[in-house]
């Protein structure tokens, strides 16, 4: 295909940062090869000034780090007009993009050169695209929310300046991740986030506990970055560039063998961002931040970024699919359901509400991994926004919970909570609905995208049963939240008096909660809504499809209307489940018996955090005192030990000085010898 | 035998020489070693005598001479040092003048 | 006499067996005194072998064509020099050293050693080349191939011939030395003049006790009752 120049609207061209591509994919399968045509941005559009949108919540961050404090309560203010400006920067692009004609959807704006090196050419560009624009409009609506509702949140915390600046920081960074045109300044936005969530983890890092979590956020995020450095190396090194304009047009011209190690060490990368096998045991952990920080950064959007970065590259997926010597997507199909079935089985058993939130999105991520992993784009990034409102939507309710029982978290000191605050257990309603997969929300129309992905490739029939499984536990354990927190008796102390949250809270709540309605309309024609057995792909899969390359089988090895009623039976069964054993959560101990060591394994996370702590933490830790050791005995003694022969040396060479003249005419007289010799010596030897 | 070789002579002047500085650095009394010093610098006379034989020239001779001379100054002056010495450390035993050791 | 000093036209004691007996003789004598000077315990026997030596020496000069300073040697060194120090011998009243362990160990073997070492080396290069019979010093004014002989210099007799030098040659230093020893005289005043507060007294006697009389610089543990060299243990 030719690429073709756009001339839209006012400006000319620049030549420079043109970029065209389109490459022979004559042996790609599925629908089409990807086409990969690139536009530059016209000027004055709102795309050429869609560098702003990260800039300014970045400027806005450096100076409430910088004068916060003095400003106080007005940081608030300055933080959410920033991103509020995103928003409405991110819309506008957004508007841009659908109003293109559709082979011009995908822009590409250069800020800044960066990295001139060799033959390698970094710059500081952005890629506006279908993906990015959909990313974008999450990233800083729900971000303007949570800013909105940490105003009451965080109301009276006294580094109450610095949590808008971090935010805002983290919004900025997200922005770079989800905006940036080429693998590198992806991963510039990608470590920035993780820094953002150590710092927000850690808010509270006076008290231990947390400075220990956003430590091991970190770290971990950190192990799976460099599985994303490495395949970045060998991209660049199979296709000389770093840059999406460049790789993924020519993704189907990069040797199997490299394009499997390629997608293999992207998706380690993903698993330590997006909390899968094995990386996952940060998140929990993570719940230690504000609740804002664990809606917006562990809900809604960090966590996204391996989905997002998955789907980025997927016409690298598509060609690994297509080559047949290892199909990696199927492998993070996989490791995306046992991530879902783990999670939700450790979800059942715990008693920490975040926690179970936790877990439960943990379990929700491993659902879009297995649709990306299958080929089905479209609904793992469905799935993607639809967890975005409701989970968000949990998180926020979570925090109006504890701020209405003076930070308590174990539910079961909770109970009753639907006279005290309404807004807050009807909000809840809509989202334990919507996670549980009950018709006519949001969430079940994107778990049923991704399931059908899971039919439509054959040879997953073991991820789908165990993605139906899964469907059933999630509605279990998120009705046992749900009820023990809001229904029945009220087990909290007497002096509590819990009462419903300020207006900025309940707002975001309201709100989220009709995204969580509304929201199936993104992936489903308005048409199947009703009929909800049977669906069809809604604008979300025609809008991705310039920037996505799906390759989802088209052979169902089984009716769908019959999957959906049997995915449905087991939500049902979970619902019931936990309406009888916590209604009255009195004979809970007798199924706790019953069930034994499973229910001890669960409740202790299947002690993979012990299996790390022994395998990984311990020999870390000795290796840190061998080395400690090593510099105090070694290198310290190494030191200490030349001033100590030093010291030595002087006290054998103190000897010369007797003090007696006698002593000292020897020396004399051996000097004498030897010059004595030296001089004579030629005439001796001469002789 | 037709006569003494002269290196016989310098061989003594070697040997005697070599006892008195033997005798300087054994004797612990300082008026014997002093008399050891005095016997160096007979035999260094010796040989300044012998030298000036073998080269058929009188300076050896004249050296030699001077040497006697401030041989005799030093040992003026390094008696009456001794006899200080003995005033101060009541004693004349080289080793016993140790007040320089550590 | 004559036959000695070799000064007669007719000498023919250079280079003849008088020569050499005399001075080996002379010369056993001279190393022997020398040995003994620093063996003896006694310091006024060593004093009295280096008298010996010292004219053993003289008989040497005398062989060497040195008339003159044979007998400047017995004048000032047996003369006067060894006076001289049989005078502070006797003054101090220095007894026997006795036999003690050094407080610098190893110091004597060191010595010997070193001393040994030092004679070869002296004697490989000074004499070395000398010791041949080729090296024998000529008689009646002949230039031998190595030695030269002083027959020419000593034509007036040595004390012109050195006087000559001296007070052409070398008049420089000989009126130096004058000063030299103008000044070491009267150095020697200085130095030995007593102090102050100090009298006659003060000096230890022999075989005395330790006197509580004794001048200040006396008294303390340095102070040893017979005034022998005593070594102390430390």
């Amino acid at each position: 295909m030719i690429g073709l120049l756009a001339t839209a609207g006012l400006g000319g061209l620049t030549p420079a940062s043109l970029r065209t591509a389109g490459g022979a994919f004559g042996a790609i399968a599925g629908e089409g090869g990807f086409a990969g045509e690139y536009v530059t941005a016209a000027t004055g559009s709102p795309a050429d000034f869609a560098w702003l949108i990260p800039v300014v919540p970045a400027l806005s961050a450096a100076f409430l780090l910088t004068f916060g404090r003095r400003i106080g309560r007005v940081s608030a203010a300055i933080a959410i007009a920033a991103v509020g400006f995103s928003a409405t920067m991110a819309t506008a692009v957004a508007l841009q993009i659908a109003a293109a004609p559709e082979a011009e959807r995908s822009i590409v704006k250069v800020v800044a050169e960066w990295l001139p090196i060799g033959d390698l050419t970094v710059d500081w560009a952005l890629l506006l695209d279908p993906l990015s624009g959909v990313m974008l409009l999450l990233v800083t609506w729900v971000g303007l929310l949570i800013h909105i509702y940490s105003l009451g949140y965080m109301h009276g915390d006294e580094r109450y300046p610095q949590f808008f600046a971090y935010l805002n920081l983290f919004v900025a960074s997200m922005l770079v991740l989800v905006l940036g045109e080429s693998l590198l300044v992806l991963f510039v936005g990608w470590e920035l986030v993780g820094l953002c969530s150590y710092l927000l983890i850690g808010f509270w890092f006076t008290e231990m506990p947390n400075a220990v979590a956003a430590k091991k956020a970190f770290i971990v995020n950190r192990i799976g970055d460099v599985g994303f450095m490495i395949a970045m190396f060998l991209t660049f090194t199979a296709v000389g560039s770093l840059s999406f304009t460049e790789v993924l047009p020519r993704a189907g011209e990069i040797a199997a063998g490299t394009a499997v190690a390629i997608g293999l060490l992207l998706f380690v990368g993903a698993t330590g961002k997006s909390a899968q096998i094995p990386l996952f045991v940060w998140l929990p952990d993570a719940m230690a931040g504000p609740t804002p920080v664990s809606a917006l950064i562990h809900a809604a959007t960090m966590v996204t970024a391996g989905v997002y970065l998955v789907a980025r590259m997927s016409p690298l997926y598509a060609a690994i699919h297509d080559a047949g010597l290892f199909d990696v997507g199927l492998l993070i199909a996989w490791v995306g359901v046992l991530t879902a079935l783990v999670a939700a089985l450790i979800a059942c058993a715990q008693n920490d509400l975040k926690k179970i939130l936790a877990y439960s999105t943990i379990s929700q991520l491993g659902y879009m991994f297995v649709a990306v992993g299958l080929g089905s784009l479209a609904a793992g990034v469905f799935h993607l926004l639809t967890h975005g409102f409701f989970k968000a939507l949990l998180f926020l309710a979570a925090g109006s919970v504890m701020h209405a029982l003076h930070e308590e978290t174990n539910v079961w000191n909770m109970g009753g909570l639907r006279h005290h605050m309404p807004v807050t257990f009807a909000t809840s309603a809509v989202g334990t609905l919507a996670i549980a997969g009950v018709p006519f929300l949001a969430g079940y129309y994107s778990k049923e995208e991704v399931l059908a992905a899971a039919i439509e490739t054959p040879g997953a029939q073991l991820i789908w049963v165990i993605g139906a499984l899964v469907a059933g536990l999630t509605a279990l354990y998120m009705s046992r939240w749900f009820i023990l927190i809001f229904l029945g008796e009220s087990r909290f102390a007497d002096d509590i008096h819990p009462h419903e949250s300020p207006l900025s809270m309940t707002l975001v709540l309201v709100v989220l909660a009709i995204g969580s309605i509304a929201g199936a309309f993104i992936g489903v024609s308005a048409r199947s809504y009703p009929r909800f057995w049977q669906l069809e792909h809604g604008e979300l899969f025609e809008w991705l499809a310039p920037a996505v390359q799906p390759y989802v089988g088209e052979d169902p090895w089984f009716s769908e209307t019959g999957a959906a009623i049997i995915v449905l039976a087991l939500v049902a069964c979970g619902l019931t489940a936990a309406w009888a054993l916590y209604l009255r959560p009195a004979d809970i101990a007798a199924v706790r018996a019953r069930m034994g060591w499973l229910y001890q394994a669960m409740l202790r996370k299947f002690y993979v955090d012990e299996l790390y702590e022994r395998t990984v933490v311990m020999p870390g830790h000795l290796m840190a005192d061998g080395m400690a050791a090593f510099d105090e005995r070694g290198i310290d003694g190494f030191v200490n030990g030349l001033g100590r022969g030093t010291y030595a040396l002087s006290q054998v060479g103190r000897r010369v000085q007797t003090g007696f003249v006698r002593s000292y005419a020897l020396a004399v007289l051996f000097g004498t010898l030897l010059i004595s010799a030296l001089f004579l010596g030629g005439t001796l030897l001469g002789r | 035998m037709s006569g003494v070789p002269i290196g016989w002579y310098i061989a003594l002047s070697a040997m005697l020489f070599t006892t008195g500085l033997v005798g300087v650095l054994v004797r612990r009394s300082v008026i014997v070693m002093f008399m050891c010093i005095e016997l160096m610098l007979n035999s260094v006379n010796l040989a300044l005598i012998t030298f000036s034989r073998l080269h058929g020239n009188l300076d050896g001779q004249v050296l030699s001479f001077f040497v006697i001379v401030v041989a005799a100054a030093e040992v003026t002056v390094g008696l009456a040092l001794i006899v200080n010495m003995f005033r101060l450390l009541g004693s004349t035993d080289a080793d016993d003048a140790d007040r320089l050791r550590s | 006499m004559d036959v000695l000093l070799a000064q007669t036209p007719q000498a023919e004691v250079v280079g003849s067996t008088v020569e050499f007996w005399v001075f080996s003789v002379t010369a056993v004598l001279a190393l022997g005194t020398g040995l003994s000077v620093v063996v003896l315990r006694n310091a006024v026997h060593a004093a009295l072998m280096l008298v010996i030596n010292f004219f053993a020496i003289a008989v040497l000069y005398a062989l060497l064509e040195a008339q003159f300073l044979a007998v400047v040697q017995i004048i000032v060194y047996a003369g006067a020099i060894m006076v001289l120090f049989l005078f502070v011998l006797m003054l101090l009243g220095v007894g026997s050293e006795t036999r003690f362990s050094d407080r610098v160990p190893g110091q004597r073997t060191a010595a010997v050693l070193l001393g040994i070492a030092l004679v070869v080396v002296l004697v490989g290069a000074g004499a070395g080349q000398f010791l041949g019979a080729d090296a024998v010093c000529p008689a009646d004014g002949s230039t031998g191939p190595v030695c030269a002989g002083l027959a020419g210099p000593n034509d007036d007799g040595n004390v012109a011939g050195i006087g000559r030098l001296l007070f052409t040659t070398y008049m420089w230093p000989f009126e130096a030395t004058s000063a030299l020893l103008v000044i070491a005289a009267l150095g020697a005043i200085v130095l030995g003049k007593r102090q102050a507060d100090e009298d006659v007294t003060d000096l230890p006697v022999v075989d005395g006790p330790a006197d509580a009389e004794a001048g200040p610089e006396l008294r303390g543990e340095l102070v040893t009752a017979s005034g022998d060299a005593t070594e102390e243990q430390s």
